[in-house]
């Protein structure tokens, strides 16, 4: 069968370095030391040096560590089996549940022909006002959730995967700490969703090529649902902690970094991943929502700036709100059109009176003199700020197409707030 | 071998740039990876694979393929979608579906479909590459069959095939040389990608404005049919609805637009949609005139960087024909990035944000390969390039954005703050600069800019000081230059009318926004004179939004003129 080698030459960090023959590029070995077994991949062939990045680590491996390659790239199960299940990023089952040895797919498959792409066409409802009325999600879409270390992104993943009607949810963790693993896995069993769920989670205290591995496993996995025609939502969070075990990859092998710190693919690395997401005529879909944790609250940091010219657009949560200044669905045009049709013009006419209504905000804080229109536009943007923007808000898009109205008659004249005169004779309350 | 990096051993000759197939035995069949040379040691080549390496082996069989990474040049690449290295994709989709296939390689010219040819020259002709031999019709266009360019020296014509209809890869001539020695000649020849085409009379100053019925560019920073022009912004600014929006209205022939590795649901929308949109000028079906190269953020890296060098040289074939091409890179930093990932696995000595130090002169090439020329029959073309830069942290001070403002003759820099307050185009008026030639005279477009720069310094004083700290005078300069951005530099892409403004209603408009920022209004308190900029502000928009047949177009303008007379008139 398979030889086996038992002289590593070289170990640093992940990475050994060893003598062998016949090896393939991005071949699997097993690497069995006193630390244990450990899966390992081909990275580099130099004529008959192969070094191989040991998922467990290098941390262990001794020089007479043994080496077997299995002939063929990483695989991971694939089936129904799936469902309801929670793996580590070296897909070994993280909960009491068999291992699943069988049905084996390659992860890290090709990208979608873009001549097969459609246009998106289905808006994903979340019951999330900022979201559904200001910002629509749509199926096949991938956006990433910026906000400071922190905030409560995770709470908002989980209730948009309840909320949002789904077939499958595939939930890819890096850097999680297990708290809030087990809250996902709380949260998704108490609503009955856990058995259409698949977990593949790194915890912060688990080895560093293991958190590399999870979105190409969580994404392989929602691949083949979605050509099984299943609606497929794939949480991944964080994806700074997946861009930092690049860096620190990379950085143990000696490239030379691009950007503090990051590799020069950073970008294309990001893109491989986020490019998944799609719509596939006549079967399913994957749409992508991934938090990235900006680094000293700055956007312009590596990881969220270069996650920004990939995706279609982002989310900022900030003080547990969605801000409706930055966040951008750049696909919302593509559906708010035939949702109702007072629907683009409340969300043009909130966000400019909001808008306005920040502006007075800061006059007023330098102590300029109040107006009577200032003072319509303070109710205005307190009323806003409680009753659209609070995350605990939880109603379907229509409901809070009327209450935008509602607030706008409670707090301003019906020529006052830029609306075209046949909707305000439409939908205008009346007293 | 070190990611698509591989260093193979050769015997006899091999050349900078040259394709090799590496060839991979699995499961009993050989799939032949395509790769370019990019560096030679010895004995040893450094080669770039276009494709996913997996399973490759030390031992691999390596077959040099003797020439260089080139494109197919011939009738039938309008309307097409190809990859960088010029794979049709709807065929590929065909073949392999929703997936791409590494090592499956198609022709990017239909070898069956049969062209009606016209013969132009006679026996006895003595002619140079880049003359025409002939013509086809190609949609609306006369396609011109030419001498290959890559024949140097005088070819006598010995033979032109008759009128008839033929194949890209039926002879339709044949050439003698000084030597008199013979050669074949097709509808189909094969260009070098890296190497610009250069057989034309001589190189023309870009002159003519190429308009593009966006209102900032076309007045305030235009661009020239044969000229160079960026577009830098920050990640959501608006390069890409820009592109768009110019890709539609641009008074040019052809388009090439080159999405390089940036969204594909962006191609996608271009895809879908330039089918059921009608060019302007002809009224045909935009993807008449449009071809596509389509690398985009998953597809193979090194393919991203091929894919810049074969959109040029589809631009340059076509300006061959004595027409107007405009390209557009949809982002040049992606091409940078792509580079220097190369640059990272040769292990070459880094410069800035380890960028290769040969960056510049290579951005300096590209924009090199756009201009307007005058071909050897006397006719002229030109090609436009226009490119985005994506620069990291939405900072102009970076190596690709920097290098790129020294060659390009047009600068559009699109603002955050401008995009963050739903002004655009986002272009920034004060920071961006042309060098063309606008379609108003640049004295009346520099006056106006004159305010608005006044106008922006007062705001800033504003901000301070308050509204109440602002002389009236101060504060009517302020809010001319809120007009001028609100109803001239604003333009909503979404709105039909709105989104393209041809040339002559742009100087109508122009006039007529110029009269209102010229004018001296006798106001006597902040209130009135707000209240007026606002009602002007408005029936302007509401005019912009006016298709020019409407009827109520020439009265919607006569209420705004009305109202600047009226309130200039007391002063
Ligand atoms: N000219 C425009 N008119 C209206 N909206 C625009 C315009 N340009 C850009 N936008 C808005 O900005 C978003 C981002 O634009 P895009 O061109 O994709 O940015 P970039 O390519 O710079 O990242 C678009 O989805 C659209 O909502
Ligand atoms: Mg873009």
């Amino acid at each position: 069968m398979h030889k086996v080698y038992h002289t590593i030459d070289n170990l640093a960090g992940s990475v050994i370095t060893l003598r062998a023959e016949g090896v393939k590029y991005r071949e699997l070995a097993e690497v069995t030391s006193r630390a244990g077994t450990s899966l390992a991949q081909v990275i580099k062939l130099d004529g008959g040096a192969v070094t191989l990045q040991v998922f467990a680590g290098a941390r262990g491996v001794a020089t007479d560590g043994r080496v077997r390659f299995l002939g063929h790239p990483m695989r991971v199960h694939f089936s129904d089996a799936l469902l309801g299940r929670a793996f580590t990023g070296s897909a070994v089952p993280r909960d009491k549940g068999p291992v699943l040895a069988d049905h084996l797919i390659d992860i890290g498959t090709p990208s979608v022909n873009p001549a097969k792409r459609i246009m998106p066409r289905n808006m994903v409802r979340t019951n999330i006002p900022m979201i559904d009325v200001f910002n629509s999600l749509v199926e096949s879409q991938k956006l990433p959730v910026f906000a400071r270390a922190g905030e409560p992104y995770n709470a908002l993943l989980a209730r948009i995967a309840l909320q949002a009607e789904v077939d499958i949810i595939i939930l890819g963790g890096m850097g999680l700490k297990y708290d809030d693993y087990l809250y996902f896995r709380d949260t998704l069993e108490e609503s009955g969703a856990l058995s259409r769920t698949v977990m593949i989670v790194h915890t912060a205290s688990d080895p560093i090529v293991e958190c590399m591995l999870v979105p190409d496993i969580a994404l392989a996995s929602a691949e083949q649902f979605a050509l099984q025609g299943k609606k497929v939502l794939v949480l991944l969070t964080d994806m700074t902690s997946f861009a930092d075990a690049m860096k620190e990859i990379a950085i143990t092998m000696e490239q030379i970094p691009s950007n503090r710190g990051y590799p020069g693919d950073l970008y294309s690395q990001l893109a491989s991943r986020y490019e998944k997401a799609v719509d596939f005529e006549g079967a399913g879909s994957i749409t992508i929502l991934a938090v990235t944790t900006m680094p000293g609250d700055d956007v312009t940091h590596p990881v969220p700036d270069n996650t920004g010219y990939i995706t279609e657009g982002q989310f900022y949560l900030r003080n547990g709100r969605i801000e409706p200044f930055g966040s951008l669905s750049r696909l919302k045009q593509h559906v708010n059109k035939d949702t109702r049709e007072d629907h683009r013009t409340i969300m043009d006419a909130m966000i400019k009176l909001y808008a306005s209504f920040k502006e007075t905000q800061e006059k007023q804080s330098m102590g300029f003199r109040m107006t009577e229109w200032d003072g319509k536009l303070l109710k205005y943007g307190v009323r806003f700020e409680r009753e659209m923007m609070d995350l605990s808000v939880n109603i379907p898009l229509e409901k809070a197409l009327d209450l935008g109205w509602q607030i706008l008659a409670d707090c301003f004249n019906p020529d006052e707030a830029g609306i075209p005169t046949k909707l305000i004779s439409k939908f205008w309350p009346k007293k | 071998m070190n990611g698509n990096m591989i260093t193979v051993a050769f015997d006899g000759a091999v050349a900078q740039n040259e394709v090799g197939y590496a060839c991979l035995e699995q499961d009993g069949t050989t799939q032949r990876l395509m790769s370019e040379i990019v560096r030679i040691r010895g004995r040893l080549a450094d080669m770039q694979v276009f494709e996913d390496t997996r399973d490759l082996q030390i031992g691999d069989t390596v077959i040099f393929s003797g020439h260089l990474l080139s494109a197919e040049l011939g009738p039938g690449l309008l309307k097409q979608i190809y990859d960088g290295l010029q794979n049709p994709l709807p065929q590929l989709a065909a073949q392999c579906g929703f997936f791409l296939q590494r090592g499956t390689y198609l022709n990017a010219l239909d070898r069956q479909t049969a062209w009606a040819f016209t013969p132009a020259a006679r026996p006895g002709d003595r002619l140079t590459a880049g003359e025409t031999l002939g013509t086809v019709p190609e949609g609306i266009f006369k396609h011109r069959i030419m001498v290959p360019f890559t024949l140097r020296g005088v070819y006598t014509v010995k033979r032109v095939a008759p009128a008839a209809d033929y194949t890209v890869e039926q002879e339709i001539a044949v050439l003698t040389d000084a030597d008199g020695v013979d050669h074949s000649v097709t509808m189909l020849q094969r260009w070098p990608v890296k190497l610009p085409v250069t057989c034309f009379a001589e190189r023309l100053k870009p002159v003519d404005t190429m308009t593009t019925r966006v209102r900032p560019v076309d007045t305030f920073f235009p661009v020239a049919l044969g000229g160079t022009y960026c577009i830098p912004g920050p990640f959501g600014a608006g390069k890409t609805v820009l592109q768009q929006i110019t890709s539609r209205y641009a008074d040019v022939d052809i388009v090439v637009l080159a999405a390089c590795g940036e969204r594909a649901g962006e191609v996608v929308e271009t895809l879908r949609e330039f089918p059921e949109l009608h060019d302007p000028r002809t009224g045909k079906s935009l993807m008449d005139r449009t071809i596509i190269i389509c690398n985009t953020s998953s597809m193979p890296v090194a393919a991203r960087e091929a894919s810049v060098y074969t959109a040029v040289t589809l631009a340059s074939y076509y300006r061959q024909m004595g027409l107007n091409v405009l390209l557009l890179a949809d982002s040049t930093s992606r091409w940078a990035q792509a580079l220097r990932e190369l640059s990272g696995r040769l292990e070459e000595i880094p410069g800035e944000e380890a960028f290769p130090a040969y960056l510049e002169s290579l951005i300096a090439n590209f924009y090199e390969r756009a201009g307007r020329v005058r071909l050897k029959d006397g006719t002229t073309g030109s090609v436009t390039i226009g490119g985005t830069v994506s620069p990291a942290g939405g900072n102009f001070d970076e190596p690709v954005t920097q290098a790129t403002l020294k060659v390009v003759g047009a600068f559009h820099g699109l603002s955050r703050a401008r995009s963050d307050a739903r002004r655009f185009p986002a272009i920034d008026p004060l920071e961006s600069w042309s060098k063309y030639r606008s379609v108003i005279e640049k004295e009346r477009v520099e006056a106006l800019r004159a305010i608005l720069r006044q106008g922006s310094e007062v705001a800033q004083m504003m901000k301070v000081v308050g509204e109440e700290g602002t002389s009236i005078n101060d504060f009517v300069t302020y809010l001319k230059g809120e007009l001028l951005d609100a109803v001239y530099l604003q333009q909503n892409a979404f709105n039909e009318v709105d989104a393209a403004t041809p040339a002559d209603r742009q100087r109508e408009m122009f006039a007529v926004v110029e009269r209102a920022m010229l004018a001296d209004y006798p106001f006597a308190d902040k209130g009135v004179s707000r209240k007026f900029f606002q009602a002007v502000t408005q029936a302007f928009i509401d005019w912009n939004q006016t298709a020019a047949d409407a009827p109520d177009f020439a009265s919607r303008r006569e209420t705004i003129e009305r109202t600047i007379e009226e309130a200039s008139r007391h002063a």
